[in-house]
């Protein structure tokens, strides 16, 4: 008989789900007791129910509404823009010596610095638009992107690379036959996770002169102390996360049927 | 005619120097024969066999298929590796054709030679598997109908069966003798694997340690067709005590040489 605390050994499906929401009620019940329960003030932790009020009045007033789909069109551009250069160049980087002696040291030298680093810089160069928030973000996810896609293009077999010449395919079709479709589940695997690191930059971006946002809406709720409104903003921003995640999950379970899914 | 004339293969060793990987190799193969490369581990065998394929410039000396040198890697040398190498994002059927897709020929023609080759190493059924799918065996019998949908002049194998189970390993064995006598392509096959070689082989050529060099060439006249029932007959025994003697004195040398570097 094994025992649940096996080291991987699988557990009944419904005592997994059992457990997932066990936690989730106590972190409820705990919120509610120490708000409810006068134990913290509600200046500092807003109660649940304080909480969907503004989040209903946010909807009602269309302040929520327009502040998500800022935010979601910052984030979006930016995470796009880095992933249509960073795909190609980081496959690129991974199999071709002479690409990876161009771009490697500088994505080293970038992906080192704060992108917070960046925004004085950012603003002198481009302003202070939502220009410069794409900019953040896009800054933030290129250099993670390039050396994350290398690595996947590197790692791809060169035993695949040798049957293909030897099955006729020339240097070209090595690369988009073979090289392109083999990174094509590690790309999917990759974009997901920098997808989760550009939604923790949103905040950054939006830290200077921002007039709409979660971010700012986060920022401007703090110095009135209105934590129920910064903590709105911040489950709104784990909701988004995890529903961005589930696309990913659906899109690769969609397009790279071949491949075994996690 | 695979004729490989005095090559030499050294590689660029980092700190310890230079490597000679293959030295003073001369060999001819006949068409039509199957031909076993058998030796102890590192000693360059499948460096040579990349020769052969186009995948391993020599340093010296040349090799020629049908009296061209060979200067790259082309359809007409095709290979089956010991890693599987079949395209995961590509079906059985996909993959067989990848060749014949790439030379232009038409659809209908690319399916009925998938077809073919597919029925040929037992897979119908499997038509429309992804590689995932399949166990080491299947994916092995894939790789190999998919090298031959391509009709190279010479077919490169190297130790294909070395990732599989020993029934399995038999299974593919008696499957490739099949189809090779009923084809008679050219084959240049490799292995570590002794009883592999006998069984398989017309000629069974032993190589010496690193540098890897021609030791010896056996001629296997064991009438075909061969069945398993071969390995236990007296002449294939008399082959294995002679193969193990001089395959001996080279693992003791390899792993010397080894010890050494």
């Amino acid at each position: 008989m094994a025992s649940v605390f096996e080291p991987k050994q699988e557990i009944p499906a419904r005592l997994y789900a059992g457990v997932g929401v066990f936690v989730g009620v106590s972190l409820l019940a705990l919120w509610c007791l120490l708000t409810y329960g006068g134990v913290v003030r509600s200046d500092f932790l807003a109660a649940p129910d304080a909480v969907l009020r503004a989040a209903y009045e946010g909807i009602v007033d269309g302040s929520l509404i327009s502040n998500t789909r800022a935010s979601v069109v910052v984030i979006y551009s930016g995470f796009i823009l880095a992933s249509v250069i960073a795909v190609p160049l980081g496959i690129l980087m991974g199999s071709f010596r002479i690409v990876q002696a161009a771009v490697e040291p500088v994505t080293n030298f970038m992906r080192y610095l704060p992108v917070s680093a960046m925004i004085p810089l950012l603003i002198l160069w481009i302003g202070i638009g939502i220009e410069e928030k794409i900019a953040v973000i896009f800054l933030g996810t290129l250099f993670q992107q390039l050396i994350l896609m290398a690595d996947v293009s590197a790692r791809v077999s060169k035993d695949l690379i040798d049957v293909s010449y030897t099955l006729g395919a020339k240097r070209r079709q090595v690369v988009t036959r073979v090289l392109v479709p083999a990174c094509m589940p590690g790309v999917m695997d990759n974009l997901r996770v920098t997808m989760g690191w550009a939604w923790t930059y949103l905040v950054v971006a939006e830290l200077v002169a921002a007039n709409s946002g979660l971010g700012y809406m986060i920022l401007n709720a703090m110095r009135g102390l209105f934590s129920d409104v910064i903590m709105l903003g911040i489950f709104v921003i784990g909701l988004l996360g995890l529903a961005t995640d589930q696309l990913f999950k659906f899109a690769r379970r969609l397009l790279l049927p071949w491949s075994a899914t996690f | 005619m695979l004729e490989i004339e005095d090559v030499a293969v050294h590689f660029d060793g980092g700190k310890s120097g230079t490597v000679v990987a293959l030295e003073n190799i001369s060999l001819r193969i006949a068409d039509r024969a199957f031909s076993v490369i058998v030796g102890p581990s590192g000693c360059g065998k499948s460096t040579l066999l990349r020769l052969v394929a186009g995948l391993q410039p020599a340093t010296k000396g040349t090799a020629l298929l049908d009296g061209r040198p060979i200067r790259g890697p082309s359809a007409e040398r095709g290979m089956v590796f010991q890693s599987y190498t079949l395209f995961p994002w590509l079906t059985v059927h996909k993959n067989v054709q990848f060749g014949p897709r790439l030379k232009g020929l038409p659809a209908a023609e690319c399916d009925a030679i998938a077809h073919k080759f597919i029925d040929q190493v037992g897979l119908t059924g499997f038509e429309n598997a992804y590689p995932e799918q399949l166990s080491g065996g299947m994916r092995q019998r894939a790789a190999l109908a998919r090298a031959l949908a391509n009709d190279p002049e010479i077919l490169l194998m190297d130790e294909p069966f070395g990732a599989l189970d020993s029934q399995t390993r038999s299974l593919m064995q008696e499957l490739l003798l099949g189809i090779w006598e009923q084809a008679h392509k050219t084959v240049l096959f490799i292995t570590h694997d002794i009883d592999e070689a006998i069984f398989l082989g017309d000629h069974v050529y032993v190589m010496t340690a690193r540098p890897g060099r021609i030791k010896r060439e056996i001629e296997i006249p064991i009438p075909r067709p061969r069945t398993i029932g071969v390995l236990t007959s007296p002449e294939f025994i008399a082959f294995k005590r002679d193969i193990i003697e001089l395959m001996y004195e080279e693992s003791i040398r390899a792993a010397e040489v080894r010890a050494q570097g």
